[in-house]
């Protein structure tokens, strides 16, 4: 038995795991000297959970797109950041022309909706276009050359949007429904980041339940498992990526949105960060698993938020919060030593690995 | 591999040597109609546009009000941009530096970008003038000869940190301070210069927390400063940082009545676009203009009238300074012989240097050994709502020192 694990583990191996359990006792004594210390009271640490979780659902949206793309293509649309950019960047002049003209305070709701109506829109026609011009083309070609096409789209977009809307930053108006905060059990929690996070765990459940009990939901997952085979019986493939495509840039529009709402400034480069840790939250929860992203994306959202203060503080590292994206993705690191596949990656490792 | 590494060395020795006559023989030649070039490099993309188009629209008017030629040669500008940021100045250096006509250098605009960018410039004997670069770093003796050939016409931070905390000292009587960067060249210098001038008055300092650039989640940041209970905020950072930390502020429980104050680096109109409604009652540190003299209300008449705006940033008039500058030090050493101008570069960095007593926009511009030329007057503003209801920053200072 002994002889067994030693001759499949690696030196390799071994290193890994020593960087990773060396990492984990320094969070752990981090946390422990942090709490020891007391500078934060309860309050203080529900405040951090929630603006991660607020922050973590937005991820976990974009994060779908990845990861369902990477589910019946095997590639990474690295586009996706600027399809998430596009649409709360057009929805902007939206939003500016019902202020002025005073419908937003008047009809905040329906302003709102109407907002999130073009974003989708654009966000979605972007994505479905991207794949129609830039990757349907390279259909069967090695993976590596889509892969190249999508970072190529990616700057195309960038600058494309740079060219149409102008290279400063914008900000939303402000909505007057949408300040303030709402005491939740004695909690105190912004309104918005209560709607950002319902919103998007709505979205959430409704895309899981369209691909997990529609017709249209199981030629896709029949697809993502194999192409030939999902042909053969009479699944329209091509169609199938497409409609791929275009709930990804659905819900990349809507979680654009809520991105815009919680923080207002929009620019062209906007997509570049939240897509890059949309990406980590893909891979983190296993990329191809749709509930994965939706857990790597909250997990990343909160390692982001908590971590600095807790592990960072207790060790005395002034000023944590600027190594928050350092440990978002040492985290990465982390979770790929201890699980290759990811946190849910484990059921499809043998089939799309 | 070996011959990998032998051919590595020998070309990196050609480079070495190619690159070093530039700095022996500098003298550029123009021929008759040749143009006097001079480059700048600003941010011209990205959230502090407005701080790049700023200081280049003060460029172009002093070319204009210099003639737009010198000794019968025409003035030529042309213009990289540095994206606030180490890479981009890294690389609108690198093109400058490329480029043999180039007699001097405008720029940066962030001293970010200026940190690597300036010894790229000065390894090609190109003079370089900072219109908006405040880090203390750049004009300081250990900044070491690679920084020989800089100047700025803009303040030092040592002024404007020390001010800043002097009015939160005396003025507002506030104890308790904290501060946040993000990790430039610029914030972090001027943070810890606030930090300092503030703990020696005898307040105290509850915490120094620091963001990277493009961050928009700043609540958990913010939260971890109010457990520390500062009345005074301190965010001498870009528009984007600057406006998110603002609109989150009064979000995060503890800090809805804390006072804050932003720098230099945000104060423009953009910044009200990004930080809305919190920036009323906010203030910020900036060259006072109330005290400028009669030539620059005229600068303001020709900016109206050329661009049909006015300055969107706090250096516009730095930058026409840099430009002079620049330009009565080429026409001082510049030789006429036949139908050739020879400009001596190193005679070039000597006259700029010298430069004293010269009447510019900001004042009186002497230069010290160092490169510092400013004559450094900084007011702070408070933003009321009338200035957020037009999309201007207030004009009138709120507090000053002299």
């Amino acid at each position: 038995m002994f002889q067994k694990w030693k001759d499949r583990v690696t030196v390799t191996d071994i290193v890994m795991w020593m960087i990773g359990g060396t990492l984990l006792l320094l969070c752990l004594w981090g946390s422990v000297s942090t709490i020891r210390a007391g500078l934060y009271t309860k309050s203080h640490w529900i405040d951090f959970l929630i603006f991660g979780l607020a922050q973590g659902s937005i991820y976990a949206l974009i994060a779908t797109g990845y990861t369902m793309v990477y589910g019946v293509l095997k590639m990474i649309n690295f586009a996706h950041g600027e399809v998430f950019m596009s649409g709360p960047f057009t929805g902007y002049f939206v939003a500016t022309a019902m202020w002025r003209s005073d419908f937003l305070d008047n009809h905040p709701i329906m302003a709102i909706v109407a907002i999130f109506a073009v974003a989708m829109f654009v966000s979605t026609m972007v994505a479905f276009l991207v794949e129609k011009i830039a990757y349907r083309p390279l259909r069967g070609a090695p993976r590596l050359i889509p892969l190249i096409t999508a970072i190529g789209a990616s700057f195309f977009l960038q600058y494309l949007f740079k060219g149409l809307y102008g290279s400063g930053v914008n900000a939303y108006p402000d909505i007057e429904i949408l300040n303030g905060f709402w005491m939740i059990f004695g909690i105190r929690v912004l309104k918005i980041q209560v709607i950002v996070i319902i919103a998007a765990i709505v979205l959430m459940l409704v895309l899981y339940n369209f691909i997990m009990l529609t017709r249209v939901g199981k030629a896709i997952r029949a697809v993502s498992e194999d192409k030939e085979a999902a042909a053969l019986m009479g699944i329209n493939v091509d169609a199938m990526i497409s409609t791929t495509f275009i709930i990804g840039g659905m819900a990349a529009g809507a979680a654009g949105v809520l991105y815009a709402l919680m923080f207002k400034q929009v620019h062209f480069f906007m997509g570049f960060l939240p897509g890059l840790k949309a990406f980590t939250a893909a891979v983190l929860g296993g990329i191809g698993n749709i509930p994965g992203a939706m857990l790597g994306g909250i997990f990343l959202g909160l390692i982001e938020s908590v971590a600095p203060a807790l592990f960072l503080d207790g060790l005395g590292i002034i000023a944590p919060y600027q190594l928050k994206d350092a440990i978002a993705f040492t985290m990465l690191v982390m979770v790929l030593i201890f699980r290759p596949t990811g946190i849910l990656g484990e059921r499809l490792a043998s089939k799309k690995a | 591999m070996k011959n990998v590494l032998k051919v590595f060395i020998a070309v990196c020795f050609l480079f070495s040597v190619t690159a070093m006559p530039a700095v022996a023989g500098n003298v550029v030649k123009l021929q008759k109609g040749e143009p006097v070039h001079l480059a700048y490099w600003f941010v011209t993309s990205g959230a502090n546009t407005s701080l790049g188009m700023d200081t280049f629209r003060g460029v172009e008017i002093a070319i204009e009000d210099f003639g737009g030629k010198l000794k019968g040669h025409p003035i030529k500008l042309t213009g990289q941009d540095e994206m606030c940021g180490p890479e981009g100045g890294q690389a609108a250096a690198s093109k400058i530096a490329s480029d043999p006509t180039v007699i001097a250098s405008i720029g940066s605009n962030c001293s970010s970008a200026a940190k690597p960018g300036v010894p790229i410039l000065w390894k090609m004997g190109i003079p370089n003038v900072s219109p908006s670069n405040t880090a203390p770093f750049l004009t300081d003796p250990a900044s070491g000869p690679d920084f020989d050939g800089y100047l700025r016409t803009c303040h030092n931070d040592k002024v404007q940190g020390a001010v800043a905390a002097e009015f939160a000292f005396t003025k507002l009587g506030l104890k308790k301070a904290a501060t946040i960067h993000d990790g430039s060249v610029y914030a972090e210098q001027l943070q810890q210069v606030f930090a300092d001038t503030f703990t020696k008055l005898g307040g105290t300092i509850t915490s120094q927390e620091a963001v990277s650039p493009g961050d928009t989640d700043m609540r958990p940041v913010l939260t971890k400063i109010a457990s520390g209970k500062p009345e005074f905020i301190y965010l001498p950072m870009f528009i984007a940082e600057s406006g998110h930390v603002t609109r989150q502020c009064k979000e995060v429980a503890g800090l809805e009545k804390v006072a804050l104050m932003s720098a230099d680096g945000s104060f423009s109109p953009d910044f009200l676009k990004a930080a809305g409604k919190a920036v009323i009652g906010m203030y910020h540190s900036s060259p006072d203009f109330s005290a400028l003299g009669d030539s620059y209300g005229k600068f303001l008449e020709k900016h109206k009238a050329k661009y049909g705006i006015s300055p969107e940033a706090p250096f516009h008039a730095h930058a026409y300074d840099a430009a002079m500058l620049i330009l009565n030090a080429i026409d001082k050493v510049a030789v006429v012989s036949g139908d050739t101008l020879e400009i001596d570069r190193e005679a070039l960095v000597k006259a700029m240097y010298a430069t004293k007593g010269m009447k510019g926009l900001t004042g009186t511009i002497t230069c010290d050994e160092h490169g510092d030329c400013a004559d450094p007057k900084i007011a702070v503003y408070k933003t009321s709502e009338a200035d957020l209801k037009a999309g201007l920053m207030p004009t009138v200072p709120f507090w000053k020192k002299y």
